[in-house]
């Protein structure tokens, strides 16, 4: 496995990014490479924008993602993944949970929604879209959206299927395994 | 074993592995997670204190007894040591000593963007600054073999990119954690005047064999790559400068920031036509520089303000614009940290906007309340500010001002510094109404233990400050224990207390949502009788938004805290389940 990429994980404080990012940074050193993540913890975490970056390859320097250098991203919001745009490198590819969740200016009526978001991603990246909690309710819990994510996203890595597998393993608790594996699968084959 | 580690974490593995026994900080982002991860090494007594002054004064203690000892903190809670640490500088260790900063560039949980590498300078303190987890590590290890060999306490200098990013780190054991000896030694640990004149001479030459040191320093490192354009650099900003320029630079890279070399910096120089110093923050290699009459470029070039990126380098440097970027072609909402759904300082800050009072606001998830819509706190300065500066407030406009002013502070932040300032209003006839918001545990920092939970770091129970007791003892005569989410009894608590010619303490006391012990059921709803009055709206929830004009509550947001069913003077909203 050669190929080195940046991947950009972006979504709303709360929905579970950290997780998704270990999970991802874990698999990584599991296939031998160099890896390096950054998270954002404190303040954004209470239900602001948060980013973090998972950065694999031969060799990694900084771990933060540039504008215009994301291979990857996966975003778990729909208005974070529009707002994410300008890190994706031309002809990347953008994974989108299909959830709306309305800021804070917003829901005082000071700024719009904006309209369309998938549509306009559309236009200009590779983009897939997931309904990722009625898959996570699937596997059994709606708190398994970060799972799935990641299942989506592991097909575009050189990752194999089983150091995904081992990686959740041991990851999450053990009463929690079959449900995350399940999770992991619905998204992994989601566009087989 | 590799492991994949965050730079807090391999500073706790660095200070396991180094024969740490003792370990006594305050939580602060990005500084928290190092203490959180003491923890899992059972060698190592931890302690959350109440504040940074007395941590680190724990920890010197612990180093004169003979002990490897530690405390961390972010680059503002060094302002609340530096008492204790000037004079450390003196005293020198016994154990090895060494103070974990962890700065916070770009903001990203603080109320300023301060460079800790002035401390170094001014304390004469050594200070070492990793750039990735293997480095954290080793530099910890580091500075205890120097503390120890040059009787010198040591910083550890970390920032927001370094404590929260992970990459790999190699485990080894533990070793050398005996204690050492003591012996009464006043004249080097009792630091009366007599005494010091004779330290401060030590420290100075200290300091010259610590400049020696750095000269030939392994952790200063020379890279080349046969460019004439040399980089002298540090810390993250090392390897933003790495990533951006590749082989097409040569690279200085200070591993110890504080004392840093001469001649290795003016050999370097000298083998370069271009000299850049890439450092985020104040200009204090480039200072350094400037001061051995090199001409190097550093902030013409580069920011003040905020982090670097590997782009904005390679622009600076090379010329070079980078990848292309798809801009936005439309304005999008910010989205801004908010108050959690059940948040219990939603309901204080709904009662003290609608009573119009002037708010002295203080540091944790409450600074939020100062954000649209609750929009209700007028000042935020520093832990503990609020009681002082109303009090201050006060005496500048007077009782009538006083009456219709509060302060807010959460229970860690009342223990840390708030205290204090309650004894300055009772001492000195202040009449301010404070409000501690005690939501059972430290909120902000990810929920660590304090003084008023009744537990310890390790979730031993232990004996429990109570609030009512202690603002008592200080000579408060009102002190009210009130519920923030039963609304019309709180807002008659605030105006009968504000109103007092008097000092009052009122304690709102509700859990914070997040904490596993708080089980709010089922979810609220509105029901079709809604008169769109939008009052619930002036709760700032961030489960109720507007859907086709009326008011709608998000169900896979809300909590079922219920708040909001008191709010709505119709009776419309509902919890169901």
């Amino acid at each position: 496995m050669s190929h080195s990429k940046n991947i950009m994980i972006v979504g709303v404080g709360g929905q579970g990014t950290l997780l998704a990012s270990r999970i991802l940074g874990n698999a990584v050193i599991g296939a031998g490479l160099d890896v390096k993540v950054s998270e954002v913890h404190g303040m954004s975490q209470r239900g602001g924008s948060v980013v973090t970056y998972v950065k694999y390859g031969e060799k990694v320097q900084s771990p933060i993602v540039d504008k215009g250098s994301a291979d990857i991203i996966l975003a778990f919001e729909e208005l974070e993944a529009y707002r994410a745009l300008p890190y994706l490198k031309k002809g990347g590819r953008m994974i989108v949970n299909t959830q709306q969740i309305n800021p804070m200016p917003v829901i005082i009526g000071a700024a719009e929604y904006p309209e369309n978001i998938c549509e306009k991603l559309q236009k200009v990246c590779d983009l897939t879209t997931v309904d990722a909690a009625s898959l996570a309710a699937q596997a059994g819990s709606i708190k398994a959206v970060n799972v799935v994510l990641i299942g989506v996203m592991a097909t575009s890595t050189d990752i194999p299927y089983e150091d995904w597998i081992e990686t959740i393993r041991n990851t999450v608790p053990p009463k929690f395994v079959d449900l995350n594996i399940k999770a992991f699968d619905l998204g992994y084959n989601l566009n087989k | 074993m590799k492991k994949l580690m965050l730079g807090n974490a391999a500073v706790a593995r660095g200070a396991y592995e180094a024969g740490v026994r003792v370990v006594s900080s305050y939580p602060g982002t990005p500084s928290t997670e190092i203490t959180e991860n003491i923890v899992q090494y059972n060698e190592i007594y931890a302690e959350w204190a109440p504040n940074e002054k007395v941590a680190a004064e724990v920890a010197i203690g612990a180093s004169i007894g003979g002990a490897r000892a530690m405390s961390c903190m972010k680059h503002v809670g060094l302002n609340v040591m530096a008492d204790p640490v000037f004079t450390v500088s003196y005293t020198g260790v016994n154990g090895g000593l060494v103070f974990c900063v962890a700065d916070d560039q770009g903001m990203h949980s603080s109320q300023n963007e301060q460079d800790s590498r002035h401390y170094a300078e001014a304390s004469k303190i050594p200070m070492l600054e990793p750039s990735d987890s293997a480095e954290c590590k080793e530099m910890t290890k580091l500075a205890y073999t120097l503390s120890e060999e040059y009787d010198c306490p040591m910083f550890l200098r970390l920032s927001t990119r370094v404590s929260h990013s992970q990459s790999i780190v190699e485990l080894e054991e533990r070793t050398g954690d005996e204690l050492k000896e003591y012996k009464k030694d006043p004249a080097k640990y009792v630091m009366m005047p007599g005494n010091a004149i004779k330290r401060h001479v030590f420290v100075e030459e200290r300091l010259r064999r610590m400049e020696e040191y750095a000269e030939t320093a392994p952790i200063n490192k020379i890279e080349d790559n046969g460019s004439k354009i040399g980089i002298i650099s540090a810390g993250i900003a090392y390897l933003y400068a790495k990533e951006a320029l590749g082989d097409k630079a040569d690279y200085l890279k200070l591993g110890m920031v504080y004392p840093m070399p001469e001649k290795l910096i003016q050999d370097f120089a000298a083998k370069h036509d271009k000299i850049y110093v890439v450092e985020e923050l104040d200009p204090v290699i480039e200072t350094h520089c400037k001061s051995l009459g090199i001409n190097v470029i550093g902030k013409e070039a580069f920011t003040l303000l905020g982090e670097y990126t590997p782009r904005m380098i390679a622009k600076a440097v090379l010329g070079e614009d980078g990848e292309e970027i798809t801009e936005l072609t439309e304005q999008i909402p910010v989205r801004p940290p908010v108050m959690c759904a059940g948040c219990p300082h939603r309901g204080t800050f709904y009662v003290l906007k609608k009573l119009g009072l002037n708010v002295c606001g203080d540091i944790g998830c409450y600074t939020l309340g100062a954000v649209a819509p609750l929009s209700s706190i007028d000042t935020t300065i520093c832990m503990g500010a609020s009681v002082s500066a109303a009090l201050g407030m006060a005496k500048a406009r007077g009782d009538e001002f006083a009456k219709k002013t509060v302060s807010v502070i959460g229970d860690s932040t009342f223990i840390h510094s708030g205290i204090t300032g309650l004894i300055d209003i009772v001492y000195n006839k202040g009449i301010n109404t404070v409000i501690i918001l005690d939501n059972s545990i430290t909120g902000m920092t990810g929920h660590q233990d304090n003084p008023t939970t009744g537990y310890t770091i390790r979730g031993e129970e232990t004996k429990q400050v109570n609030l009512i007791t202690l603002c008592k003892a200080v000579g408060v005569e009102n002190v009210v224990v009130a519920d923030p989410f039963d609304l019309k009894e709180f807002e008659r608590v605030v105006k009968e207390e504000t109103a007092k010619d008097e000092p009052s303490v009122i304690i709102a006391q509700r859990p914070c949502a997040l904490l596993k012990t708080v089980k709010y059921t089922g979810h609220c709803k509105i029901s079709d009788d809604c008169k769109n009055c939008k009052l619930c709206m002036k709760l700032g929830c961030p489960a109720i938004s507007l859907k086709d004009g009326k008011p709608y509550i998000d169900e896979s947001q809300c909590n079922g805290c219920g708040l909001c069913t008191g709010v709505c003077p119709f009776n419309c909203i509902k919890k169901e389940g």
